[in-house]
């Protein structure tokens, strides 16, 4: 668990929850101390900090809902696996070029289920942020994901997709390489596999980047994750030529889990711990494995020919066109 | 008398009456065109009978898509589908500009309704179901319109029972449909991996520029993938990549001749010769192309050896 005491990294939006926080636990260790009982000052002050976080949290602006999804201290994937699953064991590479980091995958138990589980991963300092290359993919990592998807598929598992990326990595290497045919290929192989795919946008829904990973029969996005067609600062910088002008097109292009599902392109908005998931991790992870289960309750019952019909027909209802 | 010859004879192609379906910036109205490859100065009416392909360099200049339209089927053979399908703005996007204002101003300057025209056409009597994308239109960007028509023009294919073709233009996804543009990249790629179970061929044919979202779905999944000579076909775009790596890019990235050296495509062809190279991947790929053909001509022209030359 994150200890609120120690660390800096929070948004100036949380600092006051944070304050509080920090508040209640100087009380309780000047009272070990020193034999007081301030059960009553600390469950005041939990009171408002739940009171101060329920006010924050409901009226969050689009951009600020961009920084808790770009959190540093946000659960990433294997945060998830850790908690969510009872086991998992990671299998690499895509057997054409490489093993990339930014994506990992493996087969992992849940309560009777063997699942398949894939997702970005970022990583926490800056070490591990150049291990991750900060959780953009190259080619090798989306064929990496698909090999791993198809290979379930064969053997009739179930996938789970964490989705967390700024974008695939846009590259020299990553070019030459065929960035684009490796997503195509992802989204048109994933349209297909006969066993259910569940997919959960956790963080940065990253554009195609992101896509490649997120063909599903359920789509879930936590409260606090955003899904573009492009980065706030990369629309801002095309259509408003500067990209201090993020907040605004974060706002203009409805990236937050509400708008995405008024839009009708997720199934269900997942809710976060109050005051974001990297507050209670375990909460988070708590949330999602009863989702995740429930949702395999559904899928399981339907025969892999009607899954794969509904999962075509899930993105053919998603867009806007008016007949003239 | 053959499609090459017609042309010459400038029966309904690409003449100049029919150059107010391309946009302005791309086609000069003086009578020199200065060739945007070799600097030379070439004649519009040559430039217009070579289908617009410099005779100095080679270079294709860009053009409409309603000339690819009349440089692939059978005259006479193309019907439009899937008309008076336009954008609603669900989102109700303004930057500088409202979206919906956009879109008034581009219809009115195209004659389009959006980026891409689709319907039924014929190449030398063989059936298909094409796509055309237009990028005088928002820069042929992809919204929920041209997913729309184009994951239709692909069930086409697969109700008609015939193969599938698809020409490229687009700077990508539109950013002013978010979302609902990226998953436009799902619709179209399910549809297409919904016409390959079918046993029925894609062919996907890139022209300048072909990038983004649009690359990174259809554009790519081609059975068959053809490039024009010089075309810019990418994922990311040049700029953001440069700025990400902090350093200059190899000659010639993300020209079709790069794509083919990496093995992204299968061919780079010469616009002159995307009909007869079109007609004979369909005679291979699909059985009962055969079957739709009429009297072979006296002068069929060979697929073109190599366009490296
Ligand atoms: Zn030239």
């Amino acid at each position: 668990m994150v200890d609120p005491k120690r660390n800096g990294g929070y948004l100036d939006f949380e600092k006051p929850m944070v304050e509080l926080e920090e508040k209640i636990l100087a009380l309780q260790e000047s009272a070990n101390g020193n034999d007081l009982d301030v059960t009553a000052e600390v469950d005041q002050l939990r009171d408002r900090v739940q009171k101060l976080g329920k006010q924050i949290f409901s009226s969050l602006e689009p951009w600020q809902r961009v920084q808790l999804a770009r959190h540093p201290r946000r659960p990433y994937t294997l945060d998830y696996v850790a908690r969510v699953f009872d086991s998992f064991t990671e299998l690499h590479g895509d057997r054409l070029y490489g093993d990339d980091a930014a994506i990992v995958g493996g087969f992992a138990r849940l309560g009777a289920r063997q699942v398949m589980v894939i997702g970005h991963q970022k990583g926490r300092d800056t070490k591990s942020n150049l291990h991750r290359n900060f959780g953009m993919p190259h080619p090798e990592g989306y064929r990496k994901a698909l090999r791993l998807m198809e290979m379930a598929a064969r053997f009739g598992r179930p996938i789970v997709t964490f989705v967390d990326t700024p974008g695939a990595y846009p590259g020299v290497g990553a070019e030459e390489r065929g960035q684009a045919e490796a997503i195509a290929r992802s989204l048109f192989v994933m349209s297909r596999l006969p066993v259910p795919i569940l997919v959960i946008i956790a963080g940065e829904g990253g554009s195609g980047g992101a896509l490649a990973l997120a063909v599903g029969d359920r789509v879930f996005m936590l409260e606090n994750s955003i899904y573009s067609v492009i980065s706030p600062e990369g629309c801002a910088a095309i259509l408003w030529k500067d990209r201090a002008k993020a907040p605004q097109a974060a706002a203009a292009m409805r990236i937050t889990a509400e708008e995405v599902h008024k839009l009708g392109v997720v199934d269900k908005v997942v809710a976060e711990p109050l005051g974001g998931a990297h507050r209670d991790m375990d909460g988070m992870a708590e949330t999602l494995r009863t989702l995740i289960e429930s949702s395999f309750d559904e899928l399981e019952a339907m025969s892999p020919q009607a899954l794969v019909a509904s999962r075509l027909q899930r993105f053919l209802n998603i867009g806007v066109v008016h007949q003239e | 008398m053959s499609w090459l010859k017609r042309a010459r004879k400038g029966i309904r192609f690409l003449n100049s009456a029919d150059e107010a379906a391309v946009p302005k910036k791309e086609l000069p109205e003086n009578l020199w065109t200065k060739c945007s490859e070799c600097g030379d100065l070439v004649y519009h009416k040559e430039l217009a009978t070579n289908l617009w392909v410099c005779y100095q360099c080679g270079y294709h200049f860009p053009i409409a898509s309603q000339k690819y339209i009349e440089l692939l089927l059978d005259p006479g053979s193309f019907e439009e589908t899937h008309t008076g399908l336009v954008s609603m703005d669900p989102l109700n996007f303004r930057d500088s500009k409202k979206y919906k204002d956009r879109i008034k101003e581009n219809r009115s300057k195209t004659g389009r309704e959006d980026a891409v025209i689709t319907g039924a056409g014929a190449i030398d009597g063989i059936p298909i179901s094409l796509s055309v994308m237009d990028f005088s239109f928002m820069g042929g960007s992809m919204g929920s319109v041209v997913g729309e028509k184009i994951a239709r023009a692909i069930k086409d294919g697969i109700d008609r029972r015939v193969p599938v073709i698809i020409i490229s233009r687009s700077g990508g996804a539109r950013m002013q449909e978010s979302i609902l543009s990226l998953m436009q990249m799902a619709k179209t790629s399910a549809m297409l991996a919904r016409l390959s179970e079918e046993g029925l061929p894609y062919i996907s044919v890139l022209t300048h520029p072909t990038t983004g979202g649009v690359t990174a779905s259809f554009a790519m999944l081609g059975d068959v993938i053809l490039a024009e000579p010089k075309a810019l076909i990418g994922f990311a775009g040049a700029r953001v990549i440069k700025q990400t790596i902090n350093a200059e890019l190899p000659d010639g990235f993300q020209m079709s001749e790069f794509l083919l050296e990496h093995g992204m495509i299968d061919r780079i062809f010469e616009r002159k010769n995307l009909r007869n190279e079109i007609r004979d991947l369909l005679l291979f790929l699909w059985k009962d192309a055969q079957s739709y053909r009429g009297e072979p001509t006296d002068d069929v022209p060979q697929l073109a050896s190599s366009s490296d030359s």
